[in-house]
């Protein structure tokens, strides 16, 4: 069983584990800067920061997964030089991965026997998880392969498997980014259990209202170096955002007087088989999206978005001709130019290998998207000067910052390189536009410019309709809400009545009229 | 046509048939074995062509010299693993490309079997003898069958249930077959990502070796160049027809092998087909074999290990 000494009664004794002045150089790239920070034991401590900021570089350092440049990684106060995961486990050291380490095509028990040494018998390694499992309140079902799995029960398979080995630290990189927020509860509660066990827990998040909650201290990484440590709990969102970002953040306005006219695209009774053998099922997907409205789809990822993204776009087709509507024709056998052609625009999820072609320049690029409908292309040949000029007008309104005129797309950091790809859409006017996660990944200064292009995109007249896992930035955008899961589609809550509770339950399966009851109860409970 | 239709059935259901079934399903089970436990840890070896020709000549080399079908046999593993060695080194020490050194090592293991076995061709050993047990194998119709083949036929047989133990029933399996779906997971949970494909490598290619020795020592005694004739193509195609598990392997081997024979077999019924299409059915059948999985995928689910393929390079 787990058995670590509770040593709550000594707070602040000695670090657990301290990084010293840990250094990590890429070529040129200084992905660590002399970063120094010291875990203690019954402790929660957040470690907050912008994507790039270097927070997962800094856990992979503490992990063994890679080495440090310069600095040194002290063990209750003794060096450790960490050569490999299997000796920082050794320590006392668990970590539970941002994307998962689990093997889709193996059974839980075989994941979770596959992070334990191989000294233990798969008998004995059953009995501890089904004790742990019950003990902690995180159930399995050990025969189960992993891809037919939801995002929150890998997470537990790696969070049992991390706690089997009875760590004295635990971290967790991102841990909420594919939960629901009631799935984000139990979590919590999970790591209050293992505070107060005596057990060190590091925290990796972006999301501040999180980190308020429930961290004990805060450090904040900013470009790669160490802004200062805090608590979080003294702190603002607001001040705890500044430091990371390093100024002030943009705010979303809301477009003003916008009126919403006819449905622009609608979807209808769309059901779709996927082609990748662990994809969703959709089943009877119906929206409405109008012009001059914003409509969000919310939902844990792995629910079926990907797939409708593909039928909206036309990379796969709907099995009826009907079943899509774009500007009031009929466009579900259409391939992706044909919808083009028609005004619509998309932006996948992945803007790299995706959205653009990596090493091609960004005219070229531009070209891709662009050539059905933005005169681009005479007669069959590429005017090379409109998409040069395609590419400047990007640059000028969505503020895309680069090196050269025309540069290699892999070569933007993500936030240019997806206001480039989402300026490319929206600089072409469409009627309809469709885009998946269009801030993921992206710094806050970014995700403003491109928030607001979405809304001012609507306020124009266009239907926009946004898929996103970010509650906070549908709820920010959209004028409606409907929640996608196991490839069925919500319908859609208008932006106002859609809390995060609502929301929350339809993103885990339960049914609006009962996800009413259920919050009644609660209700009710509460007082 | 009746008449011709029984004549087919009883030939079909002969004892001779079916030796000379499995002693044609015998390399391509050995080969496609050890090219499963490798594609298993995820990486693809196109040479199996390559070293099978190399482990021929150098397995007939073995056994003319020492006049030991043994040594022979030890031979041919030995020089499989070793080209399956070179081919480790390159994809896995260095990441070159899967698909082009693979080409490349069975054009490279054609020349080599060539210069190897120049000065053996014309030579004739004693095959390997056939078991005999005393009461058993005068079992009329099914002794021979099980009782008095090859050993070879007998260390297949072992070795694929060896290989279905090892996967399925065994730790290193398990961690085997991990790196094989996620080799980035394996190498975050602190597994030799490289180390455990290198060894996969080389025993897939002393099963190779072993499947070409095959040929000059049982199937026939003397070594012509070419003499695999395909046959380490027909075992790749037999990997992904057993969607990668051990148990339809011996299914796809014996299905296959049954193929190849039948153009030879119903040459005196005198059907009208020419022989040169007869000699096509085994490739033709591994084109529709193909084909129907890919048809039926969708449904089935894919069972290819998810890193097949893909190179692998530790971030350090």
């Amino acid at each position: 069983m787990l058995d670590a000494t509770p040593q709550a009664g000594s707070p602040r004794s000695e670090p657990l584990l301290s990084a010293v002045s840990i250094s990590k150089r890429y070529g040129d790239f200084l992905a660590n800067d002399r970063i120094d920070l010291d875990l203690f034991p019954a402790e929660i401590h957040a470690l907050l920061g912008e994507n790039g900021a270097g927070k997962s570089t800094l856990v992979k350092v503490m992990y063994g997964l890679i080495q440090p440049s310069g600095g040194e990684l002290r063990w209750m106060a003794k060096k450790v030089v960490l050569s490999g995961p299997s000796e920082a486990r050794a320590l006392g050291i668990g970590m539970v991965f941002q994307h998962f380490t689990l093997f889709e095509n193996l059974t839980v028990a075989e994941n979770v026997a596959l992070g334990l040494p191989s000294t233990e018998s798969f008998a004995a390694i059953s009995e501890r998880r089904e004790k742990t499992a019950r003990v902690y309140g995180l159930p399995l079902e050990p025969k189960r392969e992993v891809w037919r799995l939801s995002g929150g029960e890998r997470q537990r398979i790696e969070i049992v498997r991390a706690l089997l080995q009875n760590p004295k630290l635990l971290i967790l990189d991102e841990p909420t980014s594919v939960l629901t927020p009631q799935e984000a509860d139990l979590l919590f509660v999970v790591l209050e259990r293992l505070k107060s066990e005596g057990r060190a827990v590091l925290y990796i998040s972006h999301k501040l209202e999180e980190v308020k909650r429930l961290c004990d201290t805060a450090t904040i990484l900013r470009g790669g170096k160490k802004v200062l440590t805090c608590n979080p709990r003294r702190e603002t969102a607001a001040s705890l955002a500044r430091m990371m970002v390093g100024g002030e953040v943009g705010e979303v306005k809301a477009a003003s007087g916008r009126s919403v006219a006819r449905p622009r695209l609608v979807v209808d009774k769309l059901s779709l088989a996927p082609d990748d053998p662990h994809g969703t099922y959709l089943e009877e997907v119906s929206l409405a999206v109008c012009g001059g409205e914003v409509v969000g789809i919310a939902g844990v990822s792995g629910n079926g978005q990907d797939e409708l993204f593909a039928a909206l776009s036309g990379e796969r087709r709907a099995p009826a001709q009907a079943a899509i509507v774009i500007d009031g024709k009929p466009a579900g056998l259409l391939g992706v130019t044909e919808r083009r052609r028609m005004g619509a625009a998309f932006v996948p999820e992945e803007r790299l290998g995706h959205g653009t072609a990596p090493r091609m320049k960004l005219s070229e690029n531009a070209l891709l998207t662009g050539h059905a409908a933005s005169g681009m292309v005479k007669k069959g040949f590429i005017d090379k000067l409109a998409t040069l000029v395609h590419v400047d007008r990007t640059t000028k309104s969505f503020d895309v910052r680069k090196a050269k005129r025309d540069p290699e797309a892999v070569s933007l950091s993500g936030g240019n390189l997806q206001k480039f790809v989402v300026g490319r859409e929206i600089l072409r006017e469409p009627g309809v536009l469709v885009v998946s996660q269009p801030t993921w990944g992206v710094d806050a200064g970014a995700a403003a410019v491109i928030r607001q292009a979405l809304i001012d995109l609507a306020g124009r007249g266009a239907a926009v309709l946004v898929i996103s896992q970010d509650l906070d930035e549908l709820a920010e955008i959209a004028d409606r809400i409907a929640v996608m899961f196991h490839g069925r589609l919500s319908a859609p809550l208008d932006a106002a009545e859609a809390t995060r509770e609502k929301l929350g339950l339809l993103m885990g399966g339960a049914r609006p009229e009962r996800a009413a009851e259920e919050q009644g109860t609660k209700h009710a409970i509460g007082a | 046509m009746p008449e011709t239709l029984i004549n087919i059935f009883h030939l079909i259901f002969s004892e001779s048939f079916i030796l000379t079934v499995v002693t044609a399903s015998t390399p391509l089970l050995l080969a496609s074995s050890g090219e499963l436990v490798v594609e298993r840890s995820g990486v693809l070896n196109l040479g199996v062509e390559g070293m099978m020709i190399v482990g021929a000549a150098c397995g007939f080399a073995g056994a003319w010299t020492s006049g030991s079908i043994l040594v022979g046999a030890l031979f041919g593993v030995v020089a499989g693993a070793a080209l399956s060695g070179v081919f480790g080194i390159l994809t896995l020490g260095l990441a070159v490309n899967q698909v082009a050194t693979g080409l490349a090592l069975t054009i490279f293991g054609v020349g080599l079997s060539g210069l190897i076995g120049a000065k053996f061709v014309g030579e004739r050993i004693v095959p390997a003898s056939h078991l005999h047990l005393p009461v058993l194998t005068d079992i009329p119709g099914v002794g021979r069958i099980l009782f008095g083949e090859d050993p070879f036929v007998y260390v297949s047989v072992a070795l694929l249930i060896g290989i279905w133990l090892f996967l399925y029933r065994s730790r290193s399996g398990l961690v085997l077959r991990a790196v094989g779906d996620n080799h980035a997971s394996a190498h975050a949970l602190g597994y030799p990502v490289l180390r455990i494909r290198m060894l996969a490598v080389l025993f897939g290619g002393g099963c190779a070796g072993l499947a070409g020795a095959y040929l000059p020592l049982a199937y026939t005694p003397f070594f012509i160049p070419g003499m695999t004739s395909g046959r380490g193509w027909i075992a790749l195609a037999l990997v992904v027809f057993a969607s990668w598990r051990p148990g339809r392997l011996v299914i796809g081997a014996y299905l296959f092998g049954a193929v190849s024979i039948l153009g030879l077999a119903l040459q005196p019924l005198q059907l009208g087909i020419p022989q040169q299409v007869m000699n096509m059915l085994p490739y033709l059948a591994t084109v529709v074999v193909l084909v129907l999985i890919s048809r039926t995928r969708g449904t089935a689910g894919s069972a290819a290990p998810a890193s097949l393929g893909s190179v692998f390079v530790p971030d350090r």
